[in-house]
């Protein structure tokens, strides 16, 4: 063994690590942080390796070149031996990455860590997050399948709303006129060079500032931050009452980081890779495009935002919540860290992660959005039409013919864009049916000039047979009752 | 080693002389680094911005074949090739559009992209509407904004008839400040005349 310890020493005369090296990784830390919440920012940096070695590892095999790239995935997934599973492990690994990371910054804001002294390194981490998504979004793009195409498509209508410079900057994001081979040589050169090479760099000043200033102490209610007897008392903490690093907090990160990639791997081998979906030829139209869940949030957002505030809102709000973040620290460098003693910021946390969860729920099944096919695959169910008279059932024919079924569900099956019409019979006369079906209103188009005039009555004649057996159909409370111009509709 | 760097540390701070020499030095190293960095950035800009071009200048006319392939009174999807394409750019190079014929040589040629955030729009003959399978734009047979999203009305194409051939001037994505060309407006005045006349 004499030897393994000269060899040690040559080097070590020449790296001369071990002194820096030693105190990072003995560097004493407050008792109470040695805990199972402090593991997930180890876990995302861990995350990020496996990211840089599987990318690496798929960077050999890919050809970035819109004519080749899907067929090249198409062999990745099987042709060649395991490539399905780096595949997986890179797909699995960026949602687990996604993840992983805005759990990290839940848990630094909800522990008070991003304030004084730590702010800057709460302002990368901010960057971090940023670059994380930009890394998520141009990884999309590298699968170039529909999703990709029409993806860059909805990049590039956003894109084209800042005002002056739109134009010039849709062409820049896309390398040319159209979305092909140059947009996704630029994004590949974004996702394997530009935004890793910033991330990496990011995440060394991160780690360096956790390093130097010390893991956030566990937030005690009544043990306020104040600058001026901050870096006192933590150096007090983590002096007298702390332990070193490595092992003390070591053992339960190497153990979470190690879990999590056990479950990427898991995941990989059991769900496979994702995609790629269709491929990227823009003539086949008969595609829904869709995100991967990271932004499904903002996919159902941008549905549910009237026009007229849809730009304002595209071009303020992302710089605003940026700005707002990167202000946090400043506004509220100092105070309570304890969550018992922060209730605005409790509430602000719960409010943002159900909103993200609600919109990306609302995001996986677009009720916004009409059901391209219900009108051909969807029949109107047998129970809506037991004794109805020809003319009724004519109406349900144009039901179905004129696509009404594609925005209106009956019996839970259809569209979800409009109002189901199981009992539209309850809500609407026989004439404000007729004025809505031919004017529209609300979202719904007008079809005055696609009815014919005998289409149209039919079409209300069986509209109206639409209420609950015991449940008269509205009438007008104005005028004479409108039941008594129809046909008997309470036959169902 | 560092007892070196102190000693040096020390003549500079004594000595005005060699500090105002060094200082005057390494200050030409500055500048000199400046404006080779200038040199080397400009063209880098230039470079970066190559796809940026003044307006129109991607656009040419495109032939979506014979005007016979578009029935009266019905609206067909073509398909053509961008005119700025790269052999590398495989499928697509491709670019889908709505033809409506209107009547006669009268023609509508509609951008696939949905006006909101450019998804591709599907025909219903049936109902007359185009709608977006993204976030449920829908829009009448001309063009026109019936309901959801989008602000505005589907991006048009100008169009001529050259001899029996329908062509369109096309060469960019359309979105609301690349539009392909607002004329819906134009359109909505002459109540349904094309703006040029072939």
């Amino acid at each position: 063994m004499r030897w393994l310890k000269q060899v040690y020493n040559w080097f070590e005369l020449r790296l001369q690590l071990e002194g820096p090296v030693g105190d990072a990784v003995l560097h004493p830390v407050p008792r109470n942080t040695a805990s199972w919440w402090y593991v997930f920012g180890s876990a995302a940096f861990t995350l990020l390796m496996l990211q840089v070695v599987t990318g690496i590892l798929l960077a050999i095999v890919y050809v970035p070149s819109a004519a080749n790239a899907w067929n090249n995935l198409q062999m990745l997934n099987h042709d060649l031996p395991l490539g399905w599973f780096l595949r997986g492990m890179h797909f699995w690994g960026s949602n687990f990455m996604v993840a992983v990371v805005l759990i990290h910054m839940a848990q630094v804001f909800l522990f008070g860590a991003y304030k004084f002294p730590r702010e800057l390194t709460w302002i990368i981490g901010v960057f971090l997050l940023l670059m994380t998504l930009g890394m998520a979004f141009t990884g999309q793009v590298m699968r170039f399948d529909q999703d990709a195409y029409w993806g860059l498509g909805i990049g590039a209508s956003i894109m084209s709303r800042v005002p002056l410079i739109g134009g010039p900057l849709v062409h820049l994001l896309l390398g040319g006129p159209i979305i092909a081979g140059a947009t996704l040589s630029r994004f590949f050169a974004l996702h394997v060079f530009v935004i890793p090479g910033i991330l990496l760099l990011c995440v060394a000043v991160h780690v360096w500032m956790v390093l130097k200033l010390g893991i956030n102490e566990w937030p005690m209610p009544g043990r306020p931050v104040r600058r001026s007897t901050y870096i006192a008392e933590y150096h007090k903490l983590s002096h007298q009452d702390g332990l070193p690093f490595f092992p003390g907090a070591f053992w339960k990160d190497l153990i979470f980081s190690g879990a999590v990639l056990a479950a990427v791997a898991v995941c990989a081998a059991v769900f496979g890779p994702y995609g790629p979906t269709g491929v990227p030829d823009p003539a086949i139209i008969q595609t829904v495009p869709k995100p991967d869940f990271y932004f499904l949030w903002l996919y159902a957002v941008l549905a549910y935002l009237p026009p007229s505030l849809e730009t304002p809102f595209i071009l303020t709000v992302p710089l605003l919540t940026i700005a707002a973040l990167v202000a946090l620290p400043f506004l509220a460098g100092e105070g309570e860290k304890s969550w018992h003693r922060r209730p605005v910021a409790v509430l602000l946390l719960a409010t943002i992660a159900v909103s993200f969860a609600v919109f990306t729920h609302l995001g996986t099944y677009t009720p916004w959005s009409p059901l391209m096919d219900a009108w051909s695959s969807d029949t109107v169910p047998e129970k809506f039409l037991h004794q109805l008279s020809p003319l009724e059932r004519q109406g349900a024919v144009v039901f179905q013919a004129k696509q009404c079924r594609n925005c209106h569900s009956l019996d839970h099956v259809g569209g979800e864009r409009g109002p189901a019409l199981d009992d539209v019979a309850t809500r609407l006369t026989e004439d404000q049916l007729i004025r809505q079906v031919l004017q529209g209103g609300g979202n719904m188009p007008a079809y005055g000039k696609n009815l014919s005039p005998s289409e149209t009555t039919a079409l209300v004649k069986f509209l109206v047979t639409l209420h609950p057996p015991g449940q008269k159909p509205a009438t007008n409370a104005a005028g004479p009752p409108t039941a008594a111009l129809s046909p008997p509709a309470a036959n169902r | 080693m560092t007892d070196v760097v102190k000693e040096e540390q020390h003549i500079t701070k004594d000595d005005p002389r060699v500090v105002s020499r060094r200082w005057l030095l390494l200050k030409l190293g500055v500048l000199i680094n400046a404006a080779v960095g200038v040199a080397v950035a400009v063209p880098v800009v230039r470079y970066l911005l190559g796809p940026v071009k003044r307006k129109g200048a991607y656009n040419s006319w495109v032939s979506l074949g014979p005007v016979d392939q578009f029935p009266a009174g019905e609206t067909r999807l073509a398909t053509f090739e961008n005119p700025d394409k790269e052999p590398w750019d495989g499928d697509t190079a491709k670019v889908p559009c709505w033809v409506r014929r209107v009547s006669g040589n009268t023609f509508q040629v509609f951008a696939i992209n949905c006006a909101h955030l450019g998804c591709p729009v599907r025909w219903f003959p049936q109902s007359g509407l185009f709608m977006c399978p993204c976030h449920g734009g829908v829009y009448y047979a001309d063009g026109s904004r019936a309901s959801g999203p989008p602000e505005r009305g589907l991006f048009e194409y100008k169009y001529r008839v050259d001899g029996n051939e329908l062509q369109i001037s096309a060469g960019q994505l359309p979105t609301l400040s690349t539009e392909a060309k607002n004329v819906f407006r134009v359109l909505n005045n002459e109540k349904g005349r094309g703006p040029c006349a072939g």
